[in-house]
Order: structure tokens, then sequence, then C-alpha cells
């Protein structure tokens, strides 16, 4: 069997045996309901209490702060449409970025076709919210700043910190979409002034189909669904008891040796980036340098197209992802790879590629031998690379 | 989203791939914007027959499947003929295509056709039902300037 080398870990990860073995009974013996009041019921409703104890204390916030959600997409839809709404008599204003996940893109769009005024805020070519460009759009009646952690395409990490700062000194709350963080850096919901944070358990080895909102305390927020007295009357709906446990196991696992887990996806990550820019011709790399996710590398390479080196490189083990529209079934390529100021041919052939735990250095070695046997092949198929061979047109000058 | 088996063979194993020295007739379509670029090369004897065809593809698996089935299909056919050649018959050849790729097989149409057009041109002739292509790249595109 050809090997399989699995460069998406920013799409998902496989769940850890640990965290297998931790959920399982809660789909068999320990199948009562929490909200039932005989044992097997409050076995279940005691295992919730302690994930949400411990999923909390990973980002200092407290247990009763945390609301377990479907997805991280959920949470992010939570997040602003239940607080925009609860404000709504202070203001309808919402500031978010121009590179968020569709989760807060969509939802923001829907937002402005109910009454609500949206302001997207730029980005540089690293992928970088300014601060100042916040400052500048922030009104009296904004209620409400959300930008994410670190962006799942390109990996830039934003200026948290700054970002919340100048959001509650005009009177706003800071939301954050921390999917691609969790279990990847450590958070401090307190200490980086965050009112609202978004994660999902299955970007750090945990389940799919569970993540959660942390909301502060003494934020205003409405039921996003309505029925039983579950997440505080906030989201009703029986838990998803198995995987709140699971994803609670994958952060206790993930945050007992997140700076060893960190250096080595770093290791690779920065060998790998260093080595395609030096060795493949006409490639770039996409967002920061090194305010980056320590498992994210992304790149452009010119003259291809981003689906054909997708389902080359799927041909040869080599599982990725890319910002081309192509592979997405629309016209236009990434968003993220537009806002950062790529020209569409440059943007369709983008790569991104991002390690995790089962990753070596011998797999590092395998992809750059992989890209460039590739892109040898796509290139002579490519009548862009042709007219460049033959001084026509420079495609970009990007570099 | 998932492609057949004849596209990824012909994506894995196009044919007639490359360029021709001196091509009676080249057509370039589609654009760099929308990720698809198709250029034909055809080689097309006194009688009108095509003796060869070459294509270059910047583009998807479709798009490079469907220009290597667009060359096979009108190798060796008469001009008349190879216009005849029409995106249902590439789709079909390729044991169909995922829906948001069909515009890929309109572009190896279209390709087929500034070839042709081109030829035409060259030979100052005028062969009939032939439209002018849509998408012709101009080498002078002002638009691909701004970046």
């Amino acid at each position: 069997m050809q090997k399989q080398i699995y460069l998406d870990n920013a799409a998902t990860t496989a769940v850890l045996p640990e965290v297998l073995d931790a959920m399982l009974p809660y789909f068999t013996e320990q199948f009562g309901n929490p909200s039932s009041l005989y044992s097997i019921g409050s076995t279940a409703k005691d295992a919730i209490t302690d994930a949400r104890e411990r999923l909390a204390a990973h980002i200092n916030a407290n247990a009763t702060e945390i609301y377990f959600t479907g997805s991280g997409s959920e949470a992010d839809n939570w997040a602003l449409k239940a607080t925009m709404e609860a404000y709504s008599d202070k203001g309808r204003h919402l500031v978010t970025s121009a590179i968020e996940h569709h989760a807060i893109l969509h939802t923001a769009e829907w937002l402005e076709k109910n009454g609500y005024e949206v302001t997207y805020l730029p980005v540089d070519a690293d992928g970088l919210v300014s601060p100042d460009d916040l400052r500048a759009a922030i009104r009296p009646d904004t209620t409400l700043v959300s930008v994410m952690m670190a962006n799942n395409e390109i990996g830039t990490i934003q200026p948290i910190f700054e970002l919340a700062a100048i959001a509650h000194e005009h009177g706003a709350l800071f939301h954050t979409d921390a999917v691609q963080v969790l279990g990847h850096i450590a958070i401090d919901v307190a200490l980086m002034g965050i009112d609202m944070l978004s994660a999902a358990a299955h970007k750090l080895h945990g389940p799919k189909g569970v993540g959660f909102l942390y909301i502060r305390k003494g934020i205003k927020t409405r039921s996003f669904i309505h029925g039983g007295g579950q997440e505080n009357k906030r989201r009703a709906g029986t838990e998803n008891v198995a995987g709140i446990i699971g994803m609670a196991a994958a952060l206790d696992i993930a945050m007992a040796n997140l700076d060893a887990r960190a250096a080595a996806d770093l290791a690779l990550r920065d060998d790998l980036i260093a080595r395609v820019l030096a060795e493949v011709p006409y490639s770039r790399l996409n967002g920061h340098r090194s305010l980056r996710l320590p498992n994210n590398a992304n790149f452009s390479f010119e003259f291809v197209e981003g689906e054909s080196l997708l389902l080359a490189l799927d041909q040869l083990g080599i599982i990725a992802s890319t910002g081309s529209a192509c592979a997405s079934g629309s016209l236009d390529p990434s968003h993220v790879l537009l806002a950062i100021g790529l020209p569409h041919e440059i943007a369709h052939g983008s790569l991104r590629l991002t390690v995790g735990d089962e990753t070596t250095t011998d797999d590092i070695d395998y992809t750059i031998e992989s890209i460039k046997q590739v892109l040898e092949r796509l290139r002579s198929m490519s009548p862009l690379y042709e007219d460049f061979l033959q001084g026509k047109k420079p495609i970009s000058a990007v570099k | 989203m998932a492609y057949s088996e004849k596209v990824m063979e012909h994506f894995n194993n196009p044919r007639n791939m490359g360029e021709l020295e001196n091509p009676s007739g080249v057509g370039t379509v589609g654009n760099a914007q929308c990720g698809d670029i198709m250029r034909i090369y055809l080689d097309i004897d006194a009688d009108g027959f095509i003796h060869d065809v070459k294509f270059k593809t910047f583009g998807c698996a479709a798009a490079v499947a469907t220009s290597s089935m667009a060359t096979e299909l009108v190798i060796g056919k008469h001009i008349t003929d190879a216009l005849k050649v029409t995106n249902q018959a590439v789709c079909d050849a390729l044991d169909g295509l995922p829906a948001v790729k069909v515009h890929c097989s309109l572009l190896a149409e279209e390709a087929i056709h500034a070839a042709l057009w081109d030829y035409a041109e060259r030979e100052g002739i005028v062969i009939e039902g032939l439209e002018p292509p849509k998408h012709d790249i101009h080498e002078d595109d002002e638009d691909e300037e701004e970046y």
C-alpha cells in the first residue's frame, strides 16, 4: 500500500486512542440522560460537570462560562447573532475582519440583511489586522468586535491583546474564533481580555460535532436554541455527553505537552518553509513569517492551479488543502488570499500544508520531492508557464 | 464532488499535451481570474484534416481532462467535423463531470473553436458555422497588469 502523509491537520485530526477510550463508556454503559435524576443520569451529569471544569481551567475561565455547542461554527453563529441582538438597544454595529472563517463572515452577512451594520477590517500583506484600523472603524454604536485569534488558511496570529483592549476602551465586547488555536497555543481569556471565544474539539484530536462558546460572566446573551434547561437554558438539547468527555480528554492531553508539541511542529514546519522557498522556483509563502500557527505552512506556486496540485499530490499519498476556487466549486479563490493582496492566478495556485504529531522529517523530505515532481509536470502543461518562459507577459510581480 | 475514473486517468496521463512548432492555428481561452486557461495548437493539412493537435492547460483536473479528451476527439477529423465536437461530447466521453465543473468542458470546445478561427484567419478562409472566439486572451489585456 502506498504511504499516506496527512498534512491537513488544520482541516481535522484523528481522535486519539486515549480520547476514544474516555468516550466509549458514555455510548454504552453510561448512556443516561444528564437531565435525569436516577443514577446513570447523574453519572453523565457529573462527567459533564467535570469536563466543563477541566476545559474552563485550560483557558483560565470559570466552568459556568463554558457553553457546549455542536461545532465551532455554531459557537461563532451564537456569539454574533445572540450578542448583537442582546445589545441592540445600545447599537447595531459589528466590526470584524475580511479574513474570518465563513462561520463568521456569512453570519455577518446575515446580520447585514437583518438590520445590522458590519465593518470588515482589511488586513496587510501578511494577514494582520491593524489596531489603528480597528480604532478608526469603531463607533459609539459598535457593540461587538470579532477577530479570529489565528487564521485557518494562512496561520497568521492576530494581535488579540491589543484588539481586545481597543474594543473595551470604546465600550464594545470582544469575541474571537480560536478554533485553530485551542490546544496548539496557550489561551488565557482573562489575561487576553476576551469576552467570548469559539472552539472545536476535532482540531486537537478530539471528536467532530462538539465545540464550545466561552461567554464571560456578566455578558448578556440570548438563548441560541430554545427548549430544555441545558447549558444554563441558553442552548437546549440533550448534551453530546461522549463528545464533551472526548473534548475535555483531548484538551487535557494537548495542554499536558503543549510546548513540546508546538516546538516539534515548528521545527518541521520551518524546515518545510525554508526548503520549499529555497528549492522550488516561483514559490512564495502566504501569511506572516513568524506570527503564525506552529503547524501551518501556506504556499503559492506560480503557473499552476491548486486543485490539480492537490489531486496530483494525493496520488503520491500526500494529503493537503488549497485555496483555489476550483476545489470549492465557486469562481473566486480564497477570500483570505485575495484579502492579503494576491492576484487571482497566484491565489489559485495555493497549497496549505499543516503538520501534526504524526509528521516526521522523512515525511517532509518526501513532500518536498513530491511537490517538485508534481510542479514540474503541471508547469510543463501550463500555458502561463510557457508564456512566462518566452518572456511574453510577467504573470505577477509578487515575490 | 467526485471525478470519474476516466477524468482522473486523463488528468494523470493527458493525451497530446505540449506545443507545436509551426501550428496552422492556435487558440487560447479562459482567464487566470477564473483559474482556467486552455491553449490548443492545430496542425491542419492542405485538405483540411487535423493532422496533429496539442494542448496546454492551466486549471483543475477537469480542465486538464477535458482538454486532453477534446484533442482526442478532434485529431484526424476534418475541420468541419471537428467543429461539431461539442462540450457535451467531451463531457460524455469522460463519463460525465461534476455539475460545478461542466464549464470546463465548455472551455475545451471554445479552445478548439478559437484555434480553428485562428487557422481560418491565417488562411483567409471562412469556416461555415464558426463564430469568433468569445474568451480569447488578448496579449495586451490591461487588467492583467495592475497587480
